[in-house]
């Protein structure tokens, strides 16, 4: 019981909610860049918030299924066909044995998460099935699926087909992206107009970004003392500031530690938007309060439950 | 000694120590790690010490935030841990010079010492673990000796063995698979420092003490592969 790779896509690598615990030595996270996406693809066929799922970056792939399986696809809008017929994004679907279900073109957004009932069952390494490329963790042989790659599948226990298709629960970034910020963990190592440059105009993302992180190209963020720390824990969505005054927003397979300061951190309700950028594409930073950090989480998480529940 | 407790996020916090690379700070930050552990918190996802701060990672929507927040202070504010040199430190073979440590010899130079006095020197101090970073099972370990502490390389190799045994400054450590790096290799080391088919898959922690001693290259080449 498997999917056949046929077209692999420009990035596909199999994810589950990540690798946690490990951190004190050095094994870097990885997950889901849209961890929301994730969890949906997941809740609208009934599996487990924790089953594999494949992240689609930009391209997708063509892939041949063994066995029929239920599916869903949530984050980025792409044209998916199963066997040349239509299939819907955000609702779950049948896949029959011996068919062929293709990504073609992509919308809007930049990473889709293909669930299948039972999960994508690859070995676990440390108690996660997620893919850390540069370190070859996790996923096939640590790498993005190739051509010719047969992905095994869990058994497709609890899966239902009649899930109700849920709105999306974090709208696709605008142009440019608004992503809130808390202020902090190192701002005291930063000039005293450094979080007001940071939201003072868009930054953009360069070419070097990848799952690890995103460069970022804008306002100059001016460090009151050295641009060296030493090197402490880089936790997820936090803007770390080398010498250049330019700032690295930390993602998925960011490393365990790191030695530059870091002014603010995203919140985490919107990890998920951050999650469907790609390099290019526009973010204004907005400093908010803990109070609506929390807000928004909970109001996201409210809207998960329920599709989990139904 | 004082610390702050500083959120990172709402979904982490970090508690910081004295801004400095010490063997009593990194004991402490190891210990509050250890006690935060053991506590067993519910909605923490991950505990990380490094040189001087521990950041606890979390769920913010199941995670008692007061309750947490009260234990690392307590753990925070208690007694220092003697700063005891292990004395079951962790062993670790080096087959030092030629192709295994093709930087020894500019070491030696550095230290305008022999190559034999740059293995003794190196294998001759028992280290600190202080904390684990960059790769899975990659252990920043210091301090080394003044004279052999070279920078690392201005432009980092795109490809460094794994095992190799290299010096950054006054800090040492052993590469536990294939990278990139900048550190001046000394020798090559025939055990993993990280396999996950091990039963425990990381030969080192935060806080160990680890010693270097010198192995033969027929010793290195025989040596029975984990």
């Amino acid at each position: 019981m498997a999917i056949h790779v046929i077209r692999p896509g420009m990035l596909t690598t199999v994810q589950d909610t990540g690798r946690w615990g490990y951190q004190s030595r050095g094994v870097p996270v990885a997950g889901p860049m849209d961890p929301v996406s994730h969890r949906l693809a997941n809740a609208l066929i009934g599996n487990d918030p924790g089953a594999a799922t494949l992240e689609i970056t930009l391209l997708g792939p063509e892939l041949e299924f063994e066995s029929e399986r239920i599916v869903a696809i949530a984050g980025a809008e792409f044209d998916v066909t199963v066997d040349e017929r239509s299939a819907p994004v955000g609702a779950a679907f049948v896949v029959a044995a011996g068919t062929r279900l293709r990504f073609g073109a992509r919308a809007r957004g930049s990473r889709a998460y293909l669930a299948i009932s039972g999960g994508v069952a690859v070995p676990e390494v440390l108690g996660s099935r997620a893919t850390h490329v540069i370190s070859a963790m996790g996923g096939i042989d640590g790498r993005p699926l190739r051509a010719g790659d047969r992905l095994p599948l869990g058994a497709a226990t609890g899966a239902r087909a009649a899930a109700p298709p849920a709105d999306r629960i974090v709208p696709l970034p605008d142009k440019p992206a608004r992503l809130r910020v808390l202020a902090g963990p190192q701002r005291e190592r930063f000039a005293a107009d450094a979080l007001d440059a940071l939201q003072s105009a868009p930054y953009t993302i360069a070419p070097n970004s990848d799952r690890m992180g995103f460069r970022l190209t804008g306002p100059k963020l001016t460090h009151a003392g050295s641009a060296d720390i030493i090197s402490d824990a880089t936790p997820l969505g936090v803007l770390q500031v080398p010498a250049s005054g330019q700032p690295i927003l930390l993602m998925a397979d960011r490393q365990t530690s790191g030695g530059y300061p870091k002014i603010a951190t995203l919140i985490a309700a919107d990890l998920a938007v951050a999650g469907q950028l790609a390099p290019g594409d526009e973010i204004v930073f907005e400093l908010c309060t803990p109070r609506d950090a929390m807000a928004a989480l909970i109001a996201q998480e409210q809207v998960l439950l329920r599709v989990e529940r139904a | 000694m004082s610390f702050t407790i500083v959120p990172a996020g709402e979904s982490a916090v970090s508690v910081e120590f004295e801004d400095r690379v010490d063997r009593a700070v990194n004991a402490r930050v190891i210990a509050v790690a250890d006690t935060i552990q053991r506590a067993g918190h519910s909605g923490v996802r991950d505990i990380v010490p490094t040189y001087r701060s521990v950041a606890v990672y979390f769920d913010p929507l199941r995670v008692d935030y007061t309750s947490l927040i009260d234990g690392l202070e307590r753990a925070a504010a208690a007694p220092a841990p003697d700063d005891v040199v292990d004395a079951s430190a962790v062993r670790i073979p080096v087959c030092y010079g030629d192709d295994l440590g093709p930087d020894l010899a500019s070491v030696a130079s550095f230290a305008r010492a022999s190559e034999d006095e740059v293995v003794r020197l190196h294998s001759g101090r028992t280290y600190r673990v202080f904390m684990l970073g960059f790769v899975a099972g990659f252990a920043y370990m210091g301090t080394v000796d003044d004279r052999i502490a070279m920078p690392r390389h201005a432009t980092p190799r795109t490809r460094v063995p794994l095992g190799s045994v290299g010096i950054a400054s006054t800090q040492t450590g052993v590469y536990p698979a294939e990278t990139p790096g900048g550190w001046q290799l000394i020798g090559r080391t025939p055990i993993k420092p990280f396999d996950p088919r091990r039963p425990d898959p990381f030969l080192l922690k935060a806080g160990d003490s680890v010693q270097f001693y010198p192995i033969d290259r027929p010793e290195y080449d025989a040596w029975p592969s984990t």
